[in-house]
């Protein structure tokens, strides 16, 4: 077992997410906005494949040392090995079973010819790949799809059916009916996918000759982990600081206007590229305290994460500070200080839970942007580190190869598959949160 | 109003001030000039000498706050922070430190080319916004409304760099209408810049008409433009006359922020294109670790950004004559 600092943060994370979600459940002020949630079906399958992406992420979180090589593997890692280890020397487009660009080989008369060699393993169980690949892709799909989907639909039934006459449910039938085929889909696709990529390499291989498919799954936890850790860094400063500027105002909002302006007008492309540098001649200075490849790639992730938190904080601290300015001249605040009410109270009691409509909001709002703001970042190479899977890392990789002659467009198709689908989800559930959520949007 | 913005640019110094002092302990106190030295010259088989000639060649050989050895005025003048970061307050900007050019006549050079990519994108993106985002307001409630917002979030989910990519691959190679990337001075860059242009308001729909769309419906809810239909004025009037115009206060104090930006131009799409301007040269600055570039280019942005805001406040007066500026 290997805990790097990213997996201890987002286990932290994940129990606080826990704890909120089981709060906001038994807190009967959150069962309208909940309920919004649950009957919209937009918002439940985003919400669903969002999990989906959080599961990935979390097994991929968890890290040990491998039995057979002294390497620092994942659970997934381990579950994916079959596309891990299946190695191919460069290229070689998806479903292929010869490599992408011509050899010359040696003939077993002895006469060199140049031809595209067979790959190592994609495909290598056929005997002759033009006339029998079509068929056995098909096979193998469908073999896949038919094994996952029959207990995948019995088991989504059972639970549909169990679950059909449960009165006062926060989820609505015709959502459930969504999410339940979601979920279906997801699965055997994800069967479909295991099945076949013990075959072959289904997104093609890259330069180097790795699996494509597993190189956008792994970059799944990157992406989370920007997402998620940078809010969690961010928060803190926001809060405290937003509530503090709004609610004693004088010198102390003086001061933290004075922070927030001067963070602020540094252009944050700069800033972020600024820390970066810093932080990569840091790094250089003490090489012997990253031991191993993964855990120097593991702490510049998390280096980047506090950075964007540290640059990102000042929109959220200004919302907050304006949320609160208004809240304290508000009646039911005013009377509480009339009654005498301590004003640690005050702030607890009445105007913390009253501006959390706006983090909330807010957190799921820049989820989206920061997954799209790594990609750019990595392409500047001031993101996540060269051997970290990322998705901007494959653009970074594959942008070239877009000026070879036939196109080589697997990677670049990887990467926007993922991140869209990803992105797309998380802007949709942000959508329907803040229709749920925002007092204006109430009707 | 004059007094208010002597105000303003007063206040702009303690900010500066603090901008100033964040990237002196950013580049100067967690990472020494002889880290930066070694950094550039690589970390094994350096001599100290070399590193000392590094040092030296640049003015980092001085001492970092106060300069006990010299005389006089000299104590605070013959120091690192005198010489490479309260110098930028009077756009002093120095030498690089890789190739030893001097920054200011640089930046002069490039940022013409920045804006003649950044300020067509900006103006034809806020019309686009503005169009689509009429649109859907006009007609509200209808499938045509949905798709739009579909649309939308559609674009919004997709990266920039595929925006990018796909035009320079589908507009640039396929069709081969205009060049993939390069630049030319004078009339030559029309056919370079335009593929950055129409890729840059493409890729800001999804999330300005999606903004603009919010503010527009905003306004169309509100009294005035309930009396305005019931003088009998028809849905585009009432549109065109009314809602745009009160709603292009916001829209317009938006874009005002970021006019003098426009001259830092655009990192990414700048590097793609290879367009010599501001952009590339801070990305390139920032891959060769140039800390001296990177340096001016952050405080420069400061300075633009700063004052944007007060451009912005000067614009509210002009366009709301509710505002008094005090």
């Amino acid at each position: 077992m290997v805990v790097l600092w990213t997996d201890a943060l987002i286990f932290v994370l994940l129990i606080g997410m826990i704890v909120l979600s089981v709060y906001m459940l038994r807190n009967p002020r959150m069962t309208r906005p909940l309920r919004q949630i649950g009957t919209s079906k937009t918002g439940m399958v985003s919400l669903t494949v969002l999990l989906f992406f959080v599961a990935v992420g979390l097994l991929d979180s968890m890290h040990f040392h491998s039995k057979d090589s002294n390497e620092i593997v994942s659970v997934l890692d381990q579950w994916l090995s079959p596309i891990r280890l299946h190695g191919e020397k460069t290229y070689s487009a998806p479903f292929a079973a010869h490599l992408f660009g011509k050899e010359l080989m040696v003939l077993e008369d002895g006469g060199p010819v140049w031809a595209y060699p067979r790959l190592q393993y994609g495909g290598a169980h056929l005997d002759d790949p033009e006339s029998e690949l079509f068929y056995d892709v098909l096979m193998k799909a469908s073999f896949g799809f038919i094994k996952s989907a029959i207990p995948a639909a019995i088991v989504l039934v059972l639970l549909v059916q169990k679950f059909r006459h449960r009165q006062n449910a926060l989820i609505s039938q015709a959502s459930a009916k969504a999410v339940a085929w979601t979920i279906f889909w997801i699965v055997t696709l994800c069967a479909t996918l295991l099945e076949l990529s013990s075959y072959y390499h289904v997104l093609g291989t890259d330069k180097v000759g790795e699996d494509v498919l597993y190189q956008a799954i792994k970059s799944i936890r990157t992406g989370l982990v920007i997402g998620t850790l940078t809010t969690l860094i961010m928060l803190p400063l926001a809060i405290v600081f937003g509530i503090l500027a709004g609610f004693f105002r004088g010198w102390v909002d003086d001061t933290i206007q004075y922070l927030y302006t001067t963070l602020n007008s540094i252009p944050s492309v700069l800033l972020i590229a600024a820390s970066i540098l810093v932080v990569q001649v840091y790094m250089a200075k003490n090489e012997e305290q990253f031991t191993s490849l993964i855990v120097r790639a593991d702490m510049r992730l998390l280096f980047l994460c506090i950075i964007l938190g540290v640059t990102s904080w000042t929109g959220l601290c200004r919302m907050l500070r304006a949320e609160t300015l208004k809240l304290r001249e508000m009646e039911y605040v005013q009377a509480a200080s009339a009654l005498g009410v301590r004003r640690r109270i005050i702030l607890f009691r009445h105007i913390l839970p009253n501006v959390m409509h706006i983090v909330l909001i807010s957190v799921v709002l820049d989820f989206s942007s920061l997954v799209l703001a790594e990609a750019v970042l990595s392409y500047i190479n001031i993101g996540v580190d060269p051997t970290t899977h990322s998705w901007g890392n494959m653009i970074n990789g594959a942008r070239l190869e877009m000026a070879r002659e036939p196109v080589v467009w697997w990677s670049l198709t990887a990467s926007f598959l993922f991140m869209f689908t990803l992105v797309l989800a998380a802007n949709l559930f942000a959508d329907s949160v803040r229709d749920a959520f925002d007092p204006r949007r109430m009707g | 109003m004059i007094q208010y913005i002597i105000r303003r640019v007063l206040y702009a110094f303690p900010l500066l001030l603090g901008v100033n002092i964040l990237t002196f302990v950013l580049f100067f106190v967690v990472n020494s000039p002889e880290d930066m030295a070694r950094m550039q010259l690589g970390h094994k088989h350096v001599t100290e000498q070399a590193v000392e000639n590094w040092k030296q060649q640049r003015g980092y050989h001085l001492p970092l706050l106060w300069n006990a050895e010299a005389g006089g005025a000299g104590k605070v003048t013959e120091t690192i922070f005198f010489q490479k970061s309260a110098g930028l307050f009077w756009f002093d900007f120095g030498i690089s430190d890789s190739d030893r050019r001097n920054i200011g006549a640089d930046i002069k050079q490039r940022m013409w080319p920045s804006l003649a990519v950044a300020l067509p994108t900006l103006v034809l993106g806020l019309i686009t916004n503005i169009c689509v985002a009429l649109l859907m307001v006009l007609f509200r409630r209808s499938y045509l409304e949905f798709g739009g917002i579909v649309l939308c979030v559609v674009l919004m989910s997709v990266s920039s760099l595929f925006y990018i990519i796909g035009g320079q691959f589908f507009i640039g190679k396929v069709l081969k209408l205009v060049p993939i990337s390069g630049y030319d001075g004078g009339l030559q860059a029309l056919k370079f810049i335009v593929l950055p242009i129409v890729i840059g308001v493409l890729s800001g729909i999804g999330s300005g008409a999606r903004w603009y769309r919010t503010l527009f419906l905003e306004e169309v809810e509100k009294d005035y433009v309930r009396t305005a239909r019931a003088k009998g004025l028809s849905e585009t009037q009432v549109l065109f006359r009314h809602v745009l115009k009160n709603a292009m206060i916001p829209i317009l104090t938006g874009v005002v922020v970021v006019l003098p930006l426009l001259f830092m131009g655009s990192l990414i799409m700048e590097s793609f294109f290879s367009i010599p301007g501001l952009g590339s040269y801070t990305i390139d600055a920032i891959n060769s670790q140039d800390f001296a570039i990177v340096r001016s280019m952050v405080f420069l942005g400061s300075v633009l950004y700063i004052f944007g805001l007060l451009l912005t406040d000067i614009s509210y007066t002009l366009v709301d004559p509710r505002v008094r500026l005090s």
